[in-house]
């Protein structure tokens, strides 16, 4: 599903965020992906959901050849990758159905389904409840939560998550977790970018670790940890 | 486009719109003042324009002869004048004429000075009156009617009288006044479309975060276009629709209160009727233009996708 041969991206700056990455990630993976800030972990990610080109090399995103995708169809290449982020981006005067209905609506969804559709995702991740709630009357969790139906409500096959519990507590980041790892379950591929060493110890997945631009480690069920 | 896509970007524009309150504010008034200028020049050039025809057609040449003139070559004279391809009518003017003429122009207060003239004493030479297709060619005519005289050894021609001068001014300053009433109008709707481009810029400054989810959920580039494409559209429509308002309530108030005037100075405004629309239009088309090529600018250079 997600292919990368030979990558490296160098940003006119000139630093080199990636050096020449190889990796294969397959449908419906779990993929931690660690590494000390500034080891290429969110080059990695913007490459998947095409934020960024690579300098040099190949990145298919199912079956999209990212490097030279024309811009009219980035769009469509997006709507089937799902983007949660740490501080999770949500709109502060829409209310937390609105937010998530706004990923719909911006991809011409018809109206009918739109609400339909909405209402599901709310109530997998909980907050059905708090629909009419704005951001701002939300807990963290409760916040990230939303962002993750915003990124899953378009059902899309990958979704890339760039350290979405970086902003929570234990507790809530367990649960914000289980979510994701309900997420896969039902057949999404996720690649996650984290620093939480409890988490990536206590739910064995994937690890890829990502040091200085190379991939240091891919282990089928790792531990956190990116020294050699 | 869906036509609930469409009406969604006039909705999310509008909302642009009230959102900006202030800059909205002040890029429309920008546009009502630029197009108000632009209203009054039009008006102007028209009613120029207008003057210039009332005045060009009373424009002729006068062409006095010697007294001495004998009747036939009068009648060679007026043939030969006939014959010059710019002149479009020769009036023969006789000495009775001339003196009827010369009575009506003095006025009655006037006349007096002219008492006790008849067709018996009357001492103007005959004339004749002249007029051209082209009120820009009398000059030249002129000149052609002197030659005539030249080659003639008798000199039947005592003297040829035109407006020397005043058809040159008169087209000097209806030149002028286009010209630079063109010039303003331009530099006025580059200032009006920059102010709206600022204010589209602030919109998509405002609404970074927003885009940036737009893009991320896959929006397509012309969705996230359109809002900010008609919230230009809409600022340039409204504030030149209030303008041509504005323009033709201020032009009808003018020609009520100064009809009187002109009529005594012999020329009149333009009515409302016949250049409403015109202005109107042109003020409407144009301020939108504005507005969507204001936007445009903005979303060129603010909205990379």
């Amino acid at each position: 599903m997600i292919e990368m041969h030979d990558i490296w991206k160098t940003y006119a700056d000139g630093t080199h965020a990636l050096r020449g990455v190889s990796v294969r990630i397959d449908r419906n993976e779990f993929v931690y992906l660690v590494g000390p800030s500034g080891a290429g972990k969110s080059t990695f990610m913007k490459l998947i959901y095409r934020e960024e080109i690579p300098t040099k090399g190949q990145i298919s995103v199912n079956g999209f050849n990212i490097g030279k995708l024309k811009p009219r169809k980035i769009p469509y290449v997006r709507r089937n990758i799902g983007v949660i982020f740490q501080d999770f981006r949500l709109l502060p005067k829409l209310t937390v159905y609105e937010n998530v209905a706004f990923a719909m609506e911006v991809i011409e969804a018809p109206r009918r389904i739109i609400k339909k559709r909405t209402m599901e995702v709310l109530e997998l991740v909980g907050l059905k409840h708090k629909h009419a709630s704005v951001p701002s009357q939300l807990s963290g969790g409760e916040q990230q939560r939303v962002s993750i139906a915003r990124a899953i409500v378009n059902n899309p096959s990958v979704i890339v998550a760039d350290e979405p519990t970086g902003n929570l507590d234990p507790e809530t980041s367990l649960g914000i977790m289980n979510l994701l790892e309900e997420i896969n379950f039902r057949g999404s591929t996720i690649v996650m970018a984290t620093h939480n060493r409890d988490i990536v110890n206590s739910m064995r997945k994937r690890v890829i670790a990502i040091e200085d631009g190379n991939i240091v480690r891919d282990e089928a069920r790792g531990e956190y940890g990116y020294e050699v | 486009m869906k036509f609930s896509t469409l009406l969604r970007h006039f909705r999310e524009g509008a909302k642009n719109i009230l959102r900006n309150g202030w800059m909205s504010f002040a890029s429309m008034s920008s546009i009502f003042i630029s197009l108000f200028i632009l209203g009054i020049f039009i008006l102007l050039a028209v009613n120029v324009n207008s003057m210039a025809d009332q005045i060009e057609s009373r424009v002729q040449i006068r062409v006095f002869l010697q007294t001495t003139v004998e009747e036939a070559k009068v009648t060679e004279l007026q043939n030969k004048i006939g014959n010059i391809q710019e002149v479009s009518k020769v009036t023969f003017v006789s000495k009775e004429d001339g003196l009827a003429i010369l009575r009506e122009s003095m006025g009655e207060e006037n006349g007096d000075w002219l008492e006790g003239y008849n067709n018996e004493n009357n001492p103007l030479p005959i004339s004749f009156t002249i007029e051209v297709y082209d009120p820009q060619t009398v000059d030249d005519v002129a000149a052609q009617i002197q030659a005539i005289n030249d080659a003639d050894e008798t000199g039947p021609i005592y003297r040829i009288k035109y407006g020397q001068g005043t058809v040159e001014m008169l087209f000097k300053v209806t030149n002028a006044v286009r010209n630079i009433g063109f010039g303003i109008v331009i530099g006025l709707a580059v200032t009006a479309m920059l102010l709206i481009s600022n204010t589209i810029k602030m919109t998509i400054i405002n609404r970074r975060r927003e885009i940036g989810i737009m893009k991320l959920v896959g929006a397509t580039n012309a969705f996230i276009r359109w809002p900010f494409f008609v919230e230009g559209a809409m600022i340039g429509f409204i504030s030149s629709a209030l303008t041509t308002g504005a323009v033709l309530f201020g032009y009808s108030k003018i020609i009520s209160l100064t009809q009187l005037d002109m009529s005594l100075m012999l020329i009149s405004l333009v009515p409302i009727k016949e250049i409403g629309w015109l202005t109107a239009g042109l003020i409407l088309v144009i301020g939108t233009l504005i507005g969507m090529l204001g936007s445009t600018i903005s979303i060129r250079k603010y909205l990379k996708v």
